[in-house]
């Protein structure tokens, strides 16, 4: 038990006066066809006027469903709040009729949601949208309601407000469109913001923007914001207070500094040791948090997060609190002292350096590749537009090595991958991959180098044949390649490679649907070894993970990379992860290559505009960090493919861009031994 | 590196699958009793048919529904009730035959081009755009007009072939789209990274995953096949005399007589009006059942 615990259940934590919206003892169900699933359990926090609260959390751990309760926007048929009480301005919106319900949605609180590109509806123009809540709950003119709008757009940063109002949403590009939505948000004045998730979709440059742009806004008009998010950077940069939710219950409240600088929940300190950091070069395998979080149609007695807990004792069979361990943090966990004192129940064993030879043949090396896609067409006159996905890009990979390739969505690090892959053909330039040139390869050379290069997929959920078993799946490969004798030969290969990913030989019984998201990633990796290949590109296999699987997913490739000497190509948006996993990073830019540099010299020296905006742009988990730095600069958008602008293609966004950059196209040089740039500016 | 095992989902409690369809989708369920039933009297005709279909008796010409004959006699005194029993026979034969041609036809056309797109698809996709434009029982007439007759243990094959052409060019398709979807699927590109076959990606890796629209295709097609049937007999251009078939049934001498005996029509209408319903409905509540969109 804590010291403090002598306040036993009290929850009255908050100052009445300043308390906005006060969720008291909040239950949601669902009854499904397999039970009653208790999503959310006995949640109680408050947000106070003006303040930004950020809810964290993984996946099924009940951060949506919670912020939907208190919109009233559950599903009637299944949903059912048992008990609970949500106290907004003193209303208890529980008990609230439907009508003044609806008078109260998008006027006192307004909600942002995760999919910008879905969440605007595509047949009414802008302007429409945003006036219609003006109309609604303010009875405006449309003159009035007019210039409204157009002083919203300006609010959140749209230029040309008049001109773009007529607009519809397909005009706009995604973060665009999440500012419309924030100005929806805000059109009526609402005293509570809830965002589920509202940068999640966006690309790191463009999340900075919206999130800077929301936090302004707050403080300017005095707003309440509940951030609902998995990114703990986000959390740091943003957040006043925090709230960390686990399997339905929440685990631990506080003041955002307090809580990542002395986190008193397992769960908590589990997550920010177990995710890679941006701001810190490596320094061995990531913690992990084991296993997988508990079902919710029969919940663990006592402590829910007991199973995957290194500090586990007796006492966590019994039901824990959310008790005071200090002014303004409670922490769930009746050993929130000893994870005050340390040290700390998690290991991150050091590894050691694998061998990677700088020296040798390259594995890869691409020369001067291209593909450009014609699109339709689109242009006036009928002609055929081309977008250059990848626009004369050079690398090599060494035998052993990782090469971390990165950049925003559409720069052409997908197609880099297919490319490699064969799964497309390209329009120049040549792959050359131990000593065969793949674009001349065909048949029977080509089945031979198909095995050497094998891949792993972003979606698990995608990526597995949902008709076939998992041992199906892994044995495909062993048995269409005669890599085995015989079908017993093979079941025993699947359970080595089954046992090598991490999982278990019944799981070969399994079909996809019965894994979760960690687990198939895992079959997915299997799958690729069953074919003994030498170097895997890996295209985003993380990104869709949460948080505690993703570091036991890069522990698993690296693992693997030095059991089996394996060469990866890991594509990825995420800088962390890639700071954690790559010995060299290439960093692209609408199809071009920006920089290319050792790990270490791009993180401490970054040369390039575009890759400084990039780590500037992505937060790190860290409040006094954060807190003490500027506002983002990196403004504007990612020019259309169709029409990239001439010379440098990042000249429309760069600080540092002259005439000059809007005339040369830089070519990738070494400025530095091993450092590449392609920017006439760096010398 | 071990992952906890017990944390999966504890299997939810699971009916045998015929019992649960039965919960989800009760009137499929009845659906599928009546074609259980015509499959059943289709197969086992000698045993449960009162008469023989071919018997003539003079005596009993145009008979009423009477204990002896419950659904009447036609104008050769042939026994109504045994023919329509015997007609199960021919247009279950003929529908599911001509539906599985069809519909596979079908789906392989339609996976051909959405699997190897570009002229491929582009070819195959004018061809089926040039059979659509034919009414279907046009199609039908105009090969079975062309091809004759090929008996194959008393099916007419030529016949089946006719009915199944027009249902090509609609599952061709409908399986293109769905298959479309299917492709660009990443485990359909992990298969080409593995250098499998076209032959290996297309079978094991496209095929079963537009199982469920092939078979809510297949059911409903038999319906239209068996109505198609029945059509074609009617014109004369479908199953010959004296074999019985419901369609058949319905014209001929029943033209001349129905006035004076109107259950020489009434019940093989009766029984294509339900078999076309039954498969109807039985196809839809299988693509509810199927579709994951549909359970909660």
């Amino acid at each position: 038990m804590a010291p403090e615990a002598g306040a036993g259940q009290a929850l009255d934590r908050a100052d009445h006066s300043t308390a906005l919206l006060r969720v008291e003892d909040l239950s949601v169900q669902f009854a499904t066809s397999r039970g009653t699933v208790r999503a959310v359990e006995r949640l109680s926090y408050h947000v106070n006027r003006g303040e930004i609260l950020a809810i964290v959390g993984e996946s099924g751990c009940g951060k949506s469903v919670s912020s939907l309760a208190i919109m009233r926007l559950l599903p009637k048929q299944t949903a059912r709040i048992p008990n609970g009480r949500i106290l907004f301005d003193g209303v208890d919106l529980l008990t609230l009729g439907d009508e003044p319900m609806r008078a109260l949605r998008g006027r006192q609180i307004a909600m942002i949601f995760q999919e910008p590109m879905t969440s605007l509806n595509p047949v009414l123009s802008i302007g429409e949208q945003i006036m219609e809540p003006l109309f609604i709950h303010l009875a405006m003119t449309p003159a009035e309601a007019r210039a409204r709008a157009v002083e919203l757009l300006g609010l959140v940063g749209i230029t040309d407000p008049e001109r773009r109002l007529e607009q519809y949403p397909h005009q706009f590009s995604g973060g665009m469109r999440q500012r419309v939505m924030i100005a929806i948000g805000l059109a009526c004045k609402p005293k509570l913001i809830i965002a589920d998730e509202p940068t999640t979709a966006l690309d790191v440059t463009i999340q900075a923007q919206i999130l800077e742009l929301m936090q302004d806004l707050c403080r300017r008009l005095d707003i309440a914001l509940v951030v609902i998010t998995h990114n703990l950077g986000i959390v740091a940069r943003y957040a006043d207070r925090v709230q960390v939710m686990y399997a339905g219950e929440a685990v631990e409240q506080g003041v955002a500094e307090a809580v990542f600088a002395d986190p008193r929940h397992p769960y908590t300190e589990g997550l920010l040791r177990s995710i890679p950091r941006l701001d810190r070069p490596k320094a061995g395998r990531l913690a992990t948090i084991e296993g997988l979080p508990p079902n919710l149609l029969s919940p663990p007695a006592g402590c829910r997060f007991a199973a995957r807990c290194p500090y586990k004792v007796d006492a966590c069979g019994q039901e824990q609190a959310l008790l005071p361990v200090a002014a303004d943090h409670w922490s769930r966990c009746g050993r929130s002292a000893d994870l005050h004192q340390g040290p700390s129940g998690w290991l991150t064993p050091a590894i050691s350096e694998k061998p990677v030879r700088a020296d040798a043949k390259p594995m890869v090396a691409v020369t001067n590749l291209a593909k450009h896609f014609e699109v339709g067409g689109r242009l006036l006159g009928g002609g055929v537009a081309v977008v250059k996905a990848v626009d004369g890009v050079s690398f090599t990979v060494q035998p052993g090595e990782t090469l971390g390739l990165v950049g925003e969505s559409g720069c052409g690090k997908s197609t880099v991958g297919r490319l490699l892959l064969k799964l497309e053909t390209p329009t120049t330039g040549q792959i050359d991959f131990e000593g065969v040139d793949l674009a001349g390869v065909e048949d029977q050379a080509l089945r031979d180098v198909r095995r050497r290069i094998q891949v792993i997929f972003q979606d698990p959920f995608a990526s597995l044949n949902p008709r076939m078993t998992c041992g199906q799946i892994i044995a495909e490969p062993l048995l269409v390649y005669r890599l085995v004798a015989s079908r017993q030969a093979a079941r025993a290969r699947v359970a080595e490679l089954l046992g090598q990913v991490g999982l278990f030989d019944y799981m070969a019984e399994r079909y996809p649907h019965e894994l979760s998201g960690g687990q198939r990633q895992r079959v997915g990796i299997a799958r690729a070894l069953a074919m003994e290949p030498r170097f895997i590109v890996c295209d985003e296999p993380v990104s869709a993970l949460d948080v505690s699987i993703q570091g036991q997913i890069i522990n698993l490739l690296e693992d693997l990379q030095h059991r089996l000497g394996l060469t990866y190509l890991f594509i990825a948006h995420d800088l962390a992860v890639v700071r954690h996993i790559a010995d060299r990073v290439a960093v692209m830019y609408l199809g071009r290559m920006m920089e290319l540099a050792p790990r270490d010299d791009l993180y401490a020296e970054p040369l390039h505009p575009y890759t400084q905006a990039l780590l500037d742009a992505a937060p790190v988990p860290d409040p006094v960090v954060e807190k003490a730095r500027a506002a983002r600069a990196l403004g504007g958008e990612l020019p259309s493919p169709l029409r990239p602008p001439p010379g440098c293609v990042f000249s429309t966004r760069c600080a540092r861009a002259t005439d000059a950059c809007r005339q040369i196209v830089p070519t990738l040089e070494e400025k530095r031994p091993g450092h590449w740039v392609a920017c006439i500016h760096v010398t | 590196m071990a992952t906890a095992a017990p944390a999966i989902a504890s299997a939810p409690r699971r009916y045998p699958a015929l019992i649960a369809f039965a919960i989800a989708q009760p009137l499929g369920a009845v659906a599928l009793l009546v074609v259980i039933a015509m499959a059943l009297a289709a197969t086992f005709a000698e045993v449960v048919a009162p008469y023989d279909p071919l018997d003539i008796d003079f005596g009993a010409m145009l008979a009423a529904p009477s204990p002896d004959h419950w659904f009447g006699t036609d104008s050769f005194g042939r026994d109504i009730l045994s023919r329509v029993i015997y007609g199960a026979r021919t247009a279950l034969a003929i529908g599911l035959l001509s539906s599985l041609m069809g519909c596979t036809l079908g789906a392989a056309l339609g996976i051909a081009s959405a699997y190897f797109g570009g002229k491929v698809d582009m070819a195959i996709q004018r061809v089926v755009d040039i059979f659509l434009a034919f009414p279907i029982i046009v199609l039908a007439l105009v090969v079975v007009a062309i091809l004759g007759r090929l008996p194959v243990l008393g099916v007419d094959m030529n016949l089946v072939l006719a009915i199944a052409v027009p249902i090509v060019p609609k599952v061709a398709r409908v399986i293109r789209s769905s298959a479309l979807t299917i492709v660009t699927m990443p485990y359909i590109d992990a298969a080409r990274t593995a250098g499998y076959s076209h032959t290996r990606i297309i079978l094991r890796h496209i095929a079963p995953n537009v199982a469920a629209p092939y078979l809510i295709l297949f059911t409903a097609f038999i319906a239209q096949a068996i109505l198609l049937e029945a059509s074609l007999s009617f014109l004369g251009l479908g199953v010959t005399e004296p074999t019985p078939a419901w369609g058949l049934m319905l014209s001929g001498s029943a033209s001349d007589f129905y006035r004076e005996a109107p259950w020489m029509i009434l019940f093989p209408g009766l029984a294509i009006s339900l078999a076309v319903f039954a498969f109807n409905l039985f196809g839809d509540a299988l693509r509810d059942y199927l579709d994951p969109k549909f359970k909660t």
